[in-house]
C-alpha cells in the first residue's frame, strides 16, 4: 500500500502534530509523484466539471436521489470520478458457531473509511488507471485503504477477510458501488454521468473528485464538493433528539399519551 | 409513498407501516396482549435497525397501553395498589435494562440478546399456552386456569407483607416487585411491554384473579415502556417519534376491530391461536440462530449516534 495522504483528499483536521508532520511528508511526496507525471506532457489540457446540484436535502419525503455530472476533458483520455462520503470508524464483526448458535465473535474496527463510495468511469478502472495512482488516490475499493486500528491490529493477524466483507457488505447496501461503463463522452471531449444516492446515506460533506488519464499518465484533477443536509422537520426532529435528549423523550411519552387517550375517547363512544 | 424517518435514518412506505400498525394491532385486540413481541421483529424484519425499533416500539406501547388500560379502568378491573408495586421494581428493571442495553450495544452482542431473549421467553409461553388450551378444548368444559391459588408454600414466609384488596391477596410485596423488576429489563432489551410474561406470573405466581390480571398489567406496562422511552432517548437516541406515530394509528383501529373479532371466539380457541403465532416468531427466530448465515461478518459505524 501506498500513502495514505494525497492533495486531493478532503481535508480534515489532524489530531496530533505526528500524524501532522506525516500527512504534510506524505502530501509532499504524492505532490512529487503526480509532476513527475504531469511536468512532461507535451500538451494542458484542462477538466472541466460541474455538478447538477451541489446541495442535495433530506426531506420527508427523501428516497435517495440523482445528480447529473457534467464536463470536458479537452481532448482524449479516459474520466473516472470518484464520490466519497463523510469519513467514519466502522466495526467490523467475524460471527462463529458457539454451541450450536451464531454469535459475533472477532472483531476489527477501521478507521477513516469513507461512509459512500463510488466510482463512474467511461471503462473498467484496470483498463487505464496505473496501479500506482490507483493506490494513491485510492481509485476502486480494492485500492481503499484499511487502517485497523492499533490494539486490534495486535490481536487479529490477518484484516483482509475483514476489509473484504466490509466492502461486499456495503455494496449489498448500495454504499460502496463501481459503474465502470456508466459515464458517457458525446463527442469533443463532452461526458456526462448521473450519480446515484440512495435513501441510507449519512449527511455531510462529499468530495467529488474527477480524474483524467491519457496514455497511462495522470493528466488532470477536478474536486467539486456535495452537501447533504437534513432540511425541514426532519432536522428539526433529529437536532432535538440529539441536543435535548431528555426533553424529546418526554414529548415522545406525552405524544403517545395524548394519541392513546384520544383513541380511547373517540371509540369509547361508540 | 415514501416517507424518511428522521432517527432511524432509513426511507420507508407509509402504508407498510400503517399496514403493520393495523395488522398487529388487529391482532393485539383480538388476544388481548401489547403486540410489542409481534412488532419488533416485523419492524428488524424490514430494515429499521434494532436498536430504533425496539425503543420505538416501547414509546408506541405508551399509547396502546393507555388506550387499554381506560377501558379496564371504567369496568374497576385495576388494582393499583398491586400495578404500583410491580411499577417499582419495573422502573428498577427497565432502568437496568437500558443501561445493560447500551453495553451490550457497545460490545456487539445486542442482536445476539434479543433474539436468544425472544426465543427463550416465546417459546416457553407459547409452549405452556399450547398445551393449557389444547387440554381445555379436549375437556370441552370450562375450567379457569387458576388451580393453585391460595396453596401455601415458601413464598408466604417472606416479609413485607401487604393486602391487596382488589386481588383478594395478603401476600409479601418482594414478590411483585421481583417480578416487575424482571419484566422490566425484558422490556428494555427485547421492546415489548412484557404483558405475555406479566400475565402469566401475575395469575400462576401471585395468584391474582383473572379479572383483574389485564388491566393491572396494562396500568404498569404504562409506566415501565414510558421510562424505557425516556431513559433510550436519553442514552442512545434511538426513539423515532415519526415512525411511533404511524405504528400507532394503524394499532389503534386494528385494535377496535380485533377486539369485535375477538368477541365471536371461544377463550381456549384464542389462546391456541395465540400460542400458535407466538411459537410461530420464536421458530423463525430460532432457526436464524442456528442455520449458517449467508454473511458471516457485519458491520457498524463505531460512536454512531
Amino acid at each position: 500500500m501506498v500513502s495514505p495522504t494525497n492533495s486531493t483528499r478532503n481535508g480534515e483536521a489532524p489530531d496530533s502534530a505526528r500524524r501532522f508532520r506525516m500527512r504534510y511528508i506524505l502530501t509532499v511526496i504524492a505532490t512529487g509523484v503526480m509532476l513527475l507525471f504531469v511536468a512532461p506532457l507535451p500538451r494542458a489540457q484542462n477538466l472541466i466539471v460541474d455538478i447538477s446540484n451541489p446541495v442535495v436535502a433530506i426531506t420527508a419525503g427523501f428516497a435517495g436521489t440523482d445528480l447529473l455530472l457534467f464536463g470536458a476533458t479537452g481532448g482524449d483520455g479516459d474520466v473516472v470520478v470518484v464520490i466519497r462520503g463523510p469519513q467514519e470508524d466502522h466495526v467490523v464483526r467475524r460471527k462463529e458457531r458457539v454451541a450450536g448458535i451464531w454469535v459475533n465473535g472477532d472483531e476489527i474496527t477501521f478507521t477513516g473509511l469513507p461512509s459512500y463510495y463510488a466510482t463512474v468511469s467511461n471503462r473498467p478502472i484496470d483498463e487505464f488507471v496505473p496501479a500506482d495512482d490507483a493506490d494513491i488516490h485510492q481509485i476502486g475499493t480494492r485500492s481503499l485503504l484499511f487502517r485497523p486500528l492499533v490494539t486490534d491490529e495486535q490481536q487479529i493477524k490477518d484484516p483482509k477477510p475483514f476489509a473484504d466483507a466490509l466492502v461486499r457488505v456495503k455494496e449489498d447496501r448500495g454504499l460502496y458501488t463501481e459503474r465502470p461503463s456508466s459515464l458517457s463522452f458525446l463527442g469533443h471531449g463532452l461526458f456526462r454521468t448521473d450519480l446515484h444516492f440512495p435513501a441510507n446515506i449519512r449527511v455531510g460533506t462529499y468530495g467529488i473528485d474527477v480524474y483524467l488519464f491519457n496514455d497511462g499518465e495522470l493528466v488532470d484533477t477536478k474536486t467539486s464538493l456535495l452537501n447533504i443536509r437534513k432540511f425541514g422537520v426532519e432536522a428539526s426532529v433529529y437536532n432535538f433528539a440529539h441536543r435535548h435528549s431528555l426533553a424529546y423523550g418526554i414529548i415522545a411519552v406525552v405524544i403517545a399519551a395524548m394519541a392513546g387517550w384520544g383513541a380511547n375517547a373517540i371509540f369509547a363512544r361508540h | 409513498m415514501d416517507i424518511y424517518l428522521p432517527i432511524a435514518e432509513v426511507s420507508v412506505n407509509i402504508f407498510l407501516i400503517l399496514g403493520m400498525g393495523g395488522g398487529v394491532g388487529f391482532l393485539s385486540g383480538l388476544f388481548g396482549v401489547g403486540g410489542g413481541f409481534l412488532m419488533t421483529p416485523l419492524l428488524i424484519f424490514i430494515g429499521i435497525p434494532p436498536a430504533v425499533a425496539v425503543a420505538t416500539e416501547a414509546n408506541q406501547i405508551v399509547a396502546s397501553s393507555i388506550s387499554g388500560v381506560l377501558a379496564h379502568w371504567r369496568r374497576g378491573n385495576v388494582d393499583f395498589k398491586m400495578g404500583s408495586v410491580l411499577l417499582l421494581g419495573g422502573v428498577v428493571g427497565s432502568s437496568s435494562g437500558v443501561w445493560l442495553f447500551t453495553f451490550l450495544r457497545e460490545i456487539g452482542q445486542v442482536d445476539l440478546v434479543i433474539r436468544l431473549s425472544y426465543v427463550i421467553f416465546l417459546g416457553t409461553i407459547g409452549g405452556l399456552m399450547l398445551i393449557e388450551s389444547a387440554r381445555a378444548m379436549v375437556k370441552n368444559h370450562r375450567q379457569v386456569a387458576v388451580s393453585k391459588r391460595h396453596h401455601h408454600n415458601w413464598m408466604h414466609g417472606l416479609p413485607f407483607k401487604m393486602r391487596f384488596r382488589k386481588s383478594k391477596l395478603y401476600i409479601s410485596a418482594l414478590l411483585p416487585f421481583l417480578i416487575g423488576t424482571f419484566v422490566g429489563v425484558l422490556a428494555a432489551i427485547m421492546g415489548v411491554g412484557g404483558g405475555f410474561v406479566m400475565v402469566p406470573a401475575m395469575i400462576y405466581i401471585l395468584g391474582m384473579p383473572t379479572a383483574v390480571v389485564v388491566g393491572t398489567s396494562l396500568f404498569q406496562i404504562i409506566f415501565v415502556t414510558a421510562n424505557v422511552t425516556i431513559l433510550q432517548s436519553v442514552s442512545n437516541q434511538t426513539v423515532d417519534v415519526v415512525l411511533a406515530l404511524l405504528l400507532l394509528a394503524g394499532a389503534v383501529i386494528g385494535a377496535q376491530f380485533g377486539a369485535r373479532a375477538g368477541a365471536r371466539l371461544k377463550g381456549e380457541q384464542l389462546r391456541g391461536l395465540l400460542a400458535l403465532m407466538v411459537i410461530g416468531v420464536c421458530v423463525k427466530l430460532g432457526l436464524e440462530l442456528v442455520a449458517t448465515p449467508d454473511e458471516l461478518f457485519t458491520i457498524g459505524p463505531m460512536g454512531e449516534h
